[in-house]
């Protein structure tokens, strides 16, 4: 039978980002993907090289708008590794607070646009009304509802009022009924079951050969999370579960998602009842960072997120390298997508939470099909002159 | 075109583009929709092709890649249809201007009649903007 390739995008109506997908299908069937990405790119390394440490966090933040705790968690601990800066105690506690709020409204977000491209929109409509007062905790918290600013260097840049916990406590009591109504609604509904058991499977070996992160990979049974295995910030003081499912295929990653949700509602309870307690300072003044290289991890709602940092003692990083976990989940497709039928591949694209924003951070154009060696001749005759100028110049 | 703008007032149907956004702009915009704000009250729908749109709104600064197919999506939509930018993005380049891959200035590929500043705007200041977009168009 012939092969014919099924363009979307890279403006469909149902992607959220600008990005292109080619489906290679013989009858119904998905045989193969392809995936041209380079639509966000906006250069973030490079501007972060030009930025003074406290700006770049600023700047990460403007990575993804989803994960705006996890791109600035991630970049401070890089930098505090430089120096081995000790947070304070208080501070720990609020920055795990704001990390897991946003894994609230990340995984909320996920749910009520899984549910919309499989034409389920009051899952979508009550999935995004309980996000609400998410988000209006986040805004008692930092000020603001999506990009915190609430990260610094050495601690955090703004106090949970002690007359705002009451408020707090209001509003994750009203989420925490909620997220359990959605969460057994969502899980023992009949058509949900029946329409996402069994449709992208992603196998424990493809999982772990891929190197998938976060829910991802934790509904194919790859036990991994940051939280967990490195702990950083108050995550070792407080107690949560490791949700893992094991079949790999798009309702477990639901599950694993909205029981995750109800796990972070544990630790934010934890939180602010340590907040009550612990009392003291939130900001170690750091005055210069020094010379050396620092790495930062954090799970982000959709896996482990790394920030490299290099510093030359001045106040600006010469080195800047971000991964964010949708780069190494995004992959994954070519093992789960093939075989499924075309009506099945959008849910399938979808159920490893994408992010592109946080995806694009380099940018290579290569016309595989005009230029077979992967290598540019003017560039490979400049360098040997460079190569060879620079051994003149060191014996000089 | 007064007569045919009033009766475009009544239910404006907008198109989201995304011109390299951080996707919080785009995630709020989706916030209108939902119960909270809901501006389907108020005639708005979002709709999936360019071609039924009477409003765009446009997020984030254009790289040099999407740059073109949104010009391209903007010579697409049946005139008149007005651009919306919503956030500091298109506005001013936010933290990107010092970028290599982004456009100088928005408005030489595209023509914005409204411009709704905040990194995000509030879903408050994009249903303001909206009201306001009635108003003029009511004349």
């Amino acid at each position: 039978m012939s092969k014919n390739k099924i363009p979307i995008g890279p403006f469909h109506p149902l992607l959220e980002e600008a990005e292109y997908f080619e489906l290679t299908v013989d009858g119904e069937t998905v045989v193969d993907i392809d995936l041209e990405i380079g639509w966000m790119h906006r250069g973030h390394e490079f501007i972060s090289e030009q930025k003074s440490f406290t700006q770049s966090i600023y700047l990460v933040e403007r990575i993804c708008g989803i994960c705006s705790t996890s791109h600035p968690l991630a970049c401070v601990h890089a930098v505090e590794d430089i120096d081995n800066i000790d947070i304070p105690l208080r501070a720990r506690y609020i920055r795990t607070l704001v990390g897991e709020l946003e894994r609230i409204h990340s995984h909320l977000l996920w749910l009520g646009l899984a549910g919309h491209f499989i034409g389920y929109d009051t899952l979508w409509m009550w999935a995004w009304k309980y996000r609400e007062p998410v988000l209006r905790m986040c805004e008692i918290v930092s000020g603001n509802r999506n990009h915190y600013g609430i990260m610094r260097v050495g601690g955090v840049a703004k106090d949970v009022d002690t007359g705002a916990i009451p408020d707090l406590m209001k509003n994750l009591d009203m989420i925490d009924s909620k997220i359990v109504m959605v969460a057994n609604a969502a899980k023992d509904d009949p058509v949900l079951k029946a329409r996402l058991k069994g449709v992208g499977v992603l196998s424990y070996e493809d999982a772990i050969a891929y190197c998938a992160t976060g829910p991802t990979s934790r509904a194919s049974g790859v036990p991994s999370d940051i939280r967990r295995d490195d702990p950083t910030d108050a995550y070792d003081l407080v107690d949560f579960d490791v949700i893992v499912a094991s079949n790999g295929d798009v309702y477990d990653k639901l599950v694993v998602r909205l029981l995750e949700t109800i796990e972070s509602t544990k630790i934010i309870r934890q939180c602010i009842e340590k907040l009550k307690t612990v009392k003291g300072p939130i900001l170690n003044n750091v005055k210069e960072i020094s010379p050396g290289e620092g790495i930062g991890r954090y799970e982000a709602p959709r896996g482990e997120v790394f920030h490299y940092m290099r510093s030359d003692g001045t106040n600006r990083p010469i080195r800047h390298k971000v991964r964010a976990p949708s780069y190494v989940n995004i992959p994954t497709y070519s093992a789960s997508c093939k075989g499924i039928s075309v009506s099945d591949a959008l849910i399938t694209l979808a159920a490893v939470d994408p992010c592109y924003c946080c995806t694009e951070r380099s940018l290579k154009i290569k016309d595989i099909k005009k230029n077979k060696c992967s290598f540019n001749l003017l560039d490979l005759s400049r360098s040997k002159t460079k190569r060879i100028r620079r051994k003149f110049n060191g014996n000089k | 075109m007064g007569w045919y703008n009033k009766r475009l007032a009544k239910s404006l149907w907008v198109f989201h583009v995304s011109g390299s956004p951080c996707n919080n702009c785009d995630i709020e915009i989706l916030d209108l929709l939902t119960p909270k704000y809901d501006v389907e009250r108020l005639g708005i729908k979002l709709v999936g092709s360019v071609r039924q749109a009477d409003v765009l709104l446009v997020t984030g600064v254009f790289n040099n890649k999407v740059a073109p197919k949104i010009k391209k999506l903007y010579e697409q939509a049946p005139k008149p249809v007005f651009v919306v930018a919503v956030g500091t993005c298109p506005a001013s380049g936010c933290t990107f201007k010092d970028s290599y891959n982004t456009v100088e200035k928005r408005e030489d590929v595209i023509p914005i009649d409204m411009y709704i500043p905040g990194c995000p705007p509030k879903p408050e200041a994009m249903i303001e903007a909206v009201a306001k977009l009635i108003g003029v168009l009511n004349g």
